[in-house]
């Protein structure tokens, strides 16, 4: 019988699921038909291709910020990281005087770009442990790094934008241009890239200790603890990650623009955040997908181009990107939200097994009661089953 | 039902009637047709065992739950209560265990929260704060009244929560477990202000575990047990033992400990084990207590809220603030080790409170019961999707979880069904001591046995369990011994034939004679 009734609740709810879970999805197809009918240009492969490799940049961004926002926390520091790394690599590029020997150290472009990488997981690490380790809320640790590393990138570039990384062919550091505009089977680079840092986290998610552990974490980090699993590394390591990527992004924004800006990502990790939600990813953590944030990266790339593309001016952008965070978040709140009501009011019909519901332990009055165990299915924040 | 009507008799004095009240919960039938009288100026007291139906009641009195069926009559006048305060405007007031105070308001913002009193638009500071000396005046709490309640103690705190009460008038008072958290001077304190609310016409519904401290409070007992009430006594009539008899019940057996089977090795040893509070560094919650589990062997501790048995199990698990003594297993010291190592090498907690500690709701029953073993359907570094589920499959067989299969949201399921997964989660890294800490709360009875019986199980196949609970009859049904601990101390220890009352008294429970 129970089973029965588990099947059908299921089900019903296959239908709801399906529809807010593909919303994303509905949302991309929307605008690329909408635009499509508005500019014969929309729909081209060039266009496309162009579109997405903008789409990289915010993508890479988000997935990192996607790891962190399923451990429950969040990392407002992802855009300042970009330009910081972008600044790191046109600095090493335009060569590093040494003035003690005289002489000016030109890095060889692979050497840049790794160093660049490398300090955008330092500066991860750094998130990381002032998380787990000292205990600093997430939002204010990175709100910190923000500003700090922000300030950095200025501080070395006196605000000025570095010009010019092409590099020089006797010096042995050309070539920096092949992140942003080398093509393979004409795609370009970058949007390779972001493929190839999605697929892995798409596995690291789905198919390894680590991706369990993690949405353990962000589900109920008290219950992960006692079930074995190390917090504090998983959270240090998500935010490694996301500076990783936001690094990676730096880098490949320098390039396309073979110039490296100070001020280069500024917002962007609000733009990051977006995409995350639009994916629907819960920001209690816990819940979230790599598929559901690339979508949610290509809705808001998709439509800035897509408006560019038609002629409306940048301050309408800027209402329609907002208009569609904010409509995904309420659909977010349909998704996770709503249940908590019903699940007062019909909690024991539709609780599944749940039958013989609030079990007659509502009357724990003496012993070691704690305030959050008092009749279970009822005040269980998630027990409705219509989730998952 | 002895002495029935006895004090139903005088009408005049009686405030507050409660007629065959029936509070069903699904299935479940938490009260059975309860008649409950309130009278004026005097102190009525709720005796009960977990689960009797004495909460449920007083949440259908102070409005926070609705009858299934019955009637309430207050001064003559039948009344029903659809929220809490629909209860508070007929003067009806509810002290819970759990204070409902703002910790970071003052004490005159607490008190008049939601009803500021204004003036001219902006609030009437000044006017509060003198009625709100008044009323600590009269409760003889000296404090100021822009005191953030945070800065106060857990029983000055309580005294704020009755003034609060009494500013909106309560006729009818009713405490729950009020002095759990107190002090015994602030026991000395609240009783003073007893006698004098009842002086003043003030009634009083009274819950307590601790029998013989609320004996000395009493006017009338009343007695519930399984939804329903088996006696009514005046004070003048009553005593300890007429209470331990009813609340109990003649003949009431869940089982017995499971025999035939020859205890091995010890296995967990703690030794003189000290464990620091969290909030008051000054106290050990658990005090140099000394204690060893054989494999095989089932120990039941017993103890009153706060005696420090959730604290005993964590800091077995590698959770709290150990100070001093040793841990044990199979002989090696794992003191310095962490909760994923413990759980490595034997050591399994089911925690108290499922929900914090216990689930990941975002995860499905299947998630659930493997998250501490990922371990075992690793397959080159990576998930075997088919070997996780069959290894969720297999637990949830052996754990008898009633679930349409590993992938449903773990919400889904009744308390119960949770509880078995987090059972299963743990038996799934194959421990060799299991800790469980109240693993009976918040389910049903035939969940209970099942849980038991799989208990029972793994402890013939020599698995070494030690458990807590708040209800004796289950140390008795279960446990090979029960120890006894009372604040931080063990304090006794008993075979599964010992006396109730024997238990009671090493808890504190009921002071000895």
């Amino acid at each position: 019988m129970t089973s029965t009734a588990a099947g059908d609740t299921r089900k019903s709810f296959d239908l709801s699921k399906l529809l807010i879970e593909g919303r994303a999805f509905l949302a991309l197809a929307l605008i690329i038909v909408v635009f499509s009918l508005l500019s014969p240009n929309f729909l081209t492969v060039d266009n496309l291709l162009i579109m997405t490799s903008h789409v990289a940049i915010f993508a890479l961004l988000s997935l990192g910020m996607l790891l962190v926002v399923l451990t429950g926390g969040i990392d407002l520091s992802v855009g300042s990281t970009l330009g910081f790394s972008a600044v790191i690599a046109g600095f090493l590029l335009r060569g590093v005087p040494l003035d003690v020997f005289g002489v000016t150290l030109y890095p060889s472009v692979p050497v840049a770009v790794l160093l660049s990488v490398a300090l955008g997981g330092v500066i991860g690490a750094i998130n990381g442990v002032l998380v787990a380790r000292f205990h600093v809320a997430p939002f204010v640790a990175t709100l910190g790094m923000l500003y700090v590393v922000r300030g950095v990138a200025l501080l070395m570039t006196n605000g000025r934008t570095l010009n010019d990384l092409s590099g020089t062919e006797g010096l042995g550091n050309t070539g920096f241009e092949w992140l942003g505009f080398h093509r393979i089977l004409g795609v370009p680079s970058g949007v390779l890239i972001m493929a190839v840092v999605a697929l892995v986290i798409a596995v690291v998610l789905a198919r390894t200790t680590f991706g369990r552990w993690l949405y353990a974490t962000g589900g109920n980090q008290r219950a992960a603890e006692l079930s074995g699993v190390p917090v504090r590394r998983v959270t240090v390591w998500v935010y490694v990650v996301s500076g990783l990527c936001s690094a990676i992004a730096g880098v490949i924004l320098a390039s396309t623009l073979t110039s490296a800006s100070p001020t280069a990502g500024n917002t962007y990790e609000l733009t990051a955040i977006a995409g995350v939600v639009i994916g629907g990813a819960a920001l209690s953590g816990g819940r979230g997908n790599v598929r559901g944030t690339l979508l949610g990266a290509f809705v808001i790339g998709f439509l800035s181009d897509g408006l560019v593309l038609v002629g409306v001016s940048a301050y309408w952008q800027t209402v329609f990107v907002g208009a569609v965070i904010v409509v995904a978040v309420m659909l977010n709140s349909l998704q996770y939200g709503r249940p908590r009501r019903r699940s007062k009011a019909v909690g024991t019909t539709t609780d599944v097994a749940a039958a013989p519901a609030p079990e007659p332990a509502a009357d724990r009055t003496a012993h070691e009661a704690s305030p959050s165990d008092s009749g279970e299915p009822g005040s269980d924040p998630d027990s409705p089953p219509d989730r998952s | 039902m002895s002495d029935d009507g006895r004090s139903t008799g005088n009408g005049s004095d009686v405030v507050l009637q409660a007629r065959d009240i029936v509070k069903t919960y699904g299935g479940t039938r938490a009260l059975k047709g309860v008649n409950f009288d309130i009278h004026r100026g005097t102190v009525t007291t709720l005796f009960g065992e977990n689960g009797a139906g004495k909460s449920t009641l007083m949440k259908i009195l102070s409005g926070v739950e609705q009858p299934t069926s019955g009637r309430i009559i207050l001064d003559g006048e039948p009344v029903s209560f659809a929220t809490t305060n629909d209860a508070r405007d007929h003067g009806i007031a509810i002290i819970h265990q759990e204070l409902s105070l703002a910790p970071n308001l003052s004490v005159r913002d607490n008190i008049f929260l939601g009803r500021e009193i204004t003036r001219g638009g902006g609030v009437d500071y000044a006017e509060e704060t003198r009625q709100t000396r008044a009323l600590l005046e009269e409760m003889r709490l000296d404090v100021d009244p822009a005191t953030p309640v945070g800065d106060l103690r857990v029983g000055q705190q309580q005294i704020v929560e009755i003034a609060r009460a009494l500013s909106i008038d309560a006729r009818i008072l009713i405490m729950d477990e009020p002095t759990s958290a107190l002090a015994a001077r602030e026991v000395e304190i609240l009783f003073g202000i007893i006698d004098d609310l009842t002086s003043r016409g003030v009634s009083l519904v009274y819950i307590s575990h601790h029998l013989e401290e609320t004996l000395r409070v009493t006017d009338h007992a009343v007695v519930l047990r399984d939804g329903t009430m088996t006696a009514r006594g005046d004070r003048a009539d009553i005593d300890l033992a007429w209470i331990v008899r009813h609340m109990v019940g003649e003949n009431f057996d869940l089982g017995s400990p499971p025999e035939g089977h020859q205890f091995g090795e010890p296995v967990l040893a703690i030794e003189d084990l000290t464990v620091r509070d969290a909030e008051n560094p000054e106290r050990a919650v658990v005090d140099r207590l000394s204690l060893s589990v054989r494999a095989g062997e089932i120990i039941c501790v017993y103890g009153l809220m706060g005696a420090g048995r959730t604290e005993l199990l964590e800091a077995v698990a590698g959770r709290g603030d150990v100070t001093g003594g040793r841990i044990l297993l199979e002989g090696q010291a794992i003191g310095e080790h962490s909760i994923r190592d413990r759980i490595a090498r034997g050591i399994g907690l089911v925690p108290e409170d499922r929900q914090r500690d216990g689930l990941v709701q975002t995860m499905s029953v299947g998630q659930n019961l493997t998250l501490a073993s990922i371990r075992q359907f690793l397959s080159r570094g990576l998930l075997s999707r088919g070997k996780e589920k069959r290894l969720a499959s297999s637990l949830i067989r052996d754990v008898t979880v009633k679930t349409p299969g590993p992938d449903v949201p773990i919400g889904s399921l009744s308390g119960g069904n949770q509880q078995k997964v987090v059972i299963g989660k743990v038996l799934a890294t194959q421990p060799s001591v299991m800790l469980l800490d109240e693993p009976s709360r918040g389910i049903d009875i035939g969940a209970k046995a099942e849980v038991f019986a799989l208990l029972a199980e793994h402890a013939r196949q020599g698995l070494a369990i030690l458990f807590t609970t708040s209800e004796i009859d289950e140390c008795f049904s279960i446990g090979h011994r029960t120890v006894v601990m009372r604040r931080g101390r063990l304090s006794a220890e008993f075979g599964p034939d010992a006396e109730k009352s024997d238990v009671m008294a090493a808890s504190g429970e009921v002071l000895t004679s």
